[in-house]
């Protein structure tokens, strides 16, 4: 009796969930984005629509689009003045932080997603980047040096009207990719939320990598990095000598 | 034209590098110096990383370096025995300065080392180089003045294991040479740079070399610490950026060409006050940095991948 129950309840749980819930349907304008030689940043569009079998539940829907690169492990140095001279002096390691972040809302990030959601889900940018076993007091104050460098120069970005969305149902953003990319799988996810908790939420991958030349030459130096020092002097002694040529040509 | 980088994974502006190696190959057709102390500084200044700028320069250097030794080749203003002295010490320091480099660069300080170094030496040259061409300018305008010879017995003259440079018209100890080329092997791999800057006025004063060999000799021996250089950093850092190498390397061949023709219009003291005044400019703009409180007291670098 008790299993038939346990059978029951295990059936009867997905579809409950399926019927008062709210679904995302999702795509991309493109899953992969190649680095040419002539690259110089990349535009990407998510929409999606919202699928529900019920009339939609209270309070408005929310929809937040985040756009994540590969996690980098870096060093964030302070300079301070000794002897007269500014030097790099503390350190602290964080040792998850993406290299590029982008985070898109159809409202203010405080008012679509609860402290506890956020923690949860790691969508606000201070939330994404983890540092741990700093040793150093003010290791905050780091944390929010690297946001506040990564935002001037356009890796991290937080658009808090940047999601258009229509009738409850249709969404869509788009995300300027700097033409500084980390080559990596980055992640696209798309978080629906009422009265800041998540209802639902979905996650695809675009394809960034260097393809062609870039790819060739990327890959040489970290495979065969002898035979791509040798080939960087062949290249190097060939320029010059054809240099001197072409000059004594020229003079006569 | 955008162009993206390789191995600095940084996006650039083709036409800027180009201008880039344009200007460093006109002033290095003009005074004979590979130009690498230029080239770095000005790398940082447009967002490539330090590794980065420092071993794609060495790679530049080279270029410039057989272009410019071919043209000494011919005038036969090489002393090829003093070269492989030079170069023998030259080796040792640059495998000590690789080593060097890394240990640094795991501290963090290696920005602050470049820094530190250039303001040290290129101050030091540029007064050194100031002083002389002055005197030497002042000295033209009073032809009746007779000129003292520079005393001969130098300290190189005492020390053991004496060789004939027959090129060069001298019968010295080879240690002062070896140390010599040490040093600058040392400076190459930590700053990206031949050593021009430091190896010809140490030939000239601290080995007694006439000067119309020691830039040919130079550059001679040069080659081949940069090309060292540059194979040991694409070995142990993987940061040659074949790519940045190429397109400045393209600019400096053509500013070379026009280089040469403007030094060939100038008298030889007034090339060497403006290199100069170059360098000391080179030098102070370094300095402020260091000793200004500069807009962003941190910075980020990337340790790999989490």
């Amino acid at each position: 009796m008790i299993r038939l129950l346990a059978l029951l309840i295990l059936f009867a749980l997905p579809a409950a969930k399926q019927a008062g819930a709210e679904e995302v349907v999702a795509g991309l304008s493109q899953n992969r984005i190649a680095i040419t030689a002539s690259f110089s940043g990349s535009d990407i569009l998510v929409f999606g629509a919202v699928k529900r079998d019920t009339p939609a539940p209270e309070g408005p829907l929310q929809v937040i689009i985040t756009l994540e690169g590969p996690p980098l492990e870096v060093t964030v140095r302070r300079k301070d003045r000794v002897a007269g001279i500014w030097v790099n002096t503390d350190a602290v390691e964080v040792d998850h932080s993406p290299s590029f972040y982008a985070v898109a809302a159809t409202a203010p990030l405080r008012e679509v997603l609860t402290e506890t959601e956020d923690l949860r889900h790691a969508v606000s940018i201070p939330r994404a980047i983890r540092a741990i076993g700093t040793g150093v007091e003010d290791a905050g104050v780091f944390t929010d040096a690297l946001i506040r460098i990564r935002t001037e120069e356009g890796s991290y970005t937080l658009d808090e009207t940047g999601v258009d969305l229509a009738e409850e149902t249709l969404f869509r953003t788009r995300f300027v990719m700097p033409a500084n990319l980390t080559e990596g799988a980055y992640r696209t996810r798309i978080l629906l939320t009422r009265n800041g908790e998540v209802v639902d939420s979905h996650e695809t991958m675009v394809d960034v990598r260097k393809v062609g030349l870039e790819r060739w030459l990327f890959a040489l130096s970290r495979e065969q990095p002898l035979i791509y020092g040798l080939l960087s002097l062949v290249l190097a002694v060939a320029a010059g000598w054809s240099a001197s040529a072409l000059f004594r040509y020229i003079r006569s | 034209m955008q162009i993206y980088l390789p191995i600095a994974e940084v996006s650039v502006n083709a036409l800027v590098l180009f201008g880039l190696g344009g200007i460093v190959g006109l002033l290095s057709g003009m005074f004979g110096v590979g130009g690498g102390f230029l080239i770095t500084p000005l790398l940082f200044f447009i967002g490539v990383p330090p590794t980065v700028a420092v071993a794609t320069g060495a790679n530049q250097v080279v270029a410039s370096s057989v272009s410019g030794v071919l043209a000494h080749i011919r005038r036969r203003t090489v002393d090829f025995r003093m070269g492989w002295v030079l170069l023998a010490g030259g080796l040792l320091g640059s495998g000590l300065g690789i080593w060097v480099f890394n240990i640094l660069s795991e501290l963090g300080q290696i920005d602050l080392t470049v820094q530190l170094s250039y303001v040290l030496f290129l101050g030091f040259v540029g007064l050194l180089m100031f002083q002389e061409s002055l005197r030497a300018i002042l000295r033209a305008r009073q032809p009746a003045r007779k000129i003292t010879r520079r005393h001969q017995h130098l300290l190189v003259h005492r020390l053991p294991l004496k060789m004939k440079f027959r090129t060069s018209g001298l019968y010295i100890s080879v240690i002062p040479p070896i140390l010599v080329g040490m040093l600058v092997g040392v400076l190459a791999a930590i700053m990206g740079v031949g050593g021009g800057f430091i190896m010809v006025p140490a030939m000239i004063y601290l080995l007694g070399m006439p000067t119309k060999v020691v830039i040919g000799t130079s550059l001679f021996q040069i080659i081949f610490v940069t090309a060292f250089t540059t194979v040991m950093h694409a070995v142990t850092n993987q940061s040659v950026d074949m790519m940045l190498a190429l397109l400045l390397i393209l600019g400096g061949v053509v500013g070379a060409q026009f280089g040469t023709q403007i030094g060939a219009k100038l008298k030889a003291e007034q090339l060497r006050i403006l290199l100069a005044l170059l360098v000391l400019g080179v030098c102070a703009l370094l300095a402020l940095d260091l000793l200004l409180r500069p807009g962003e007291l941190y910075s980020i670098s990337v340790e790999g991948r989490a």
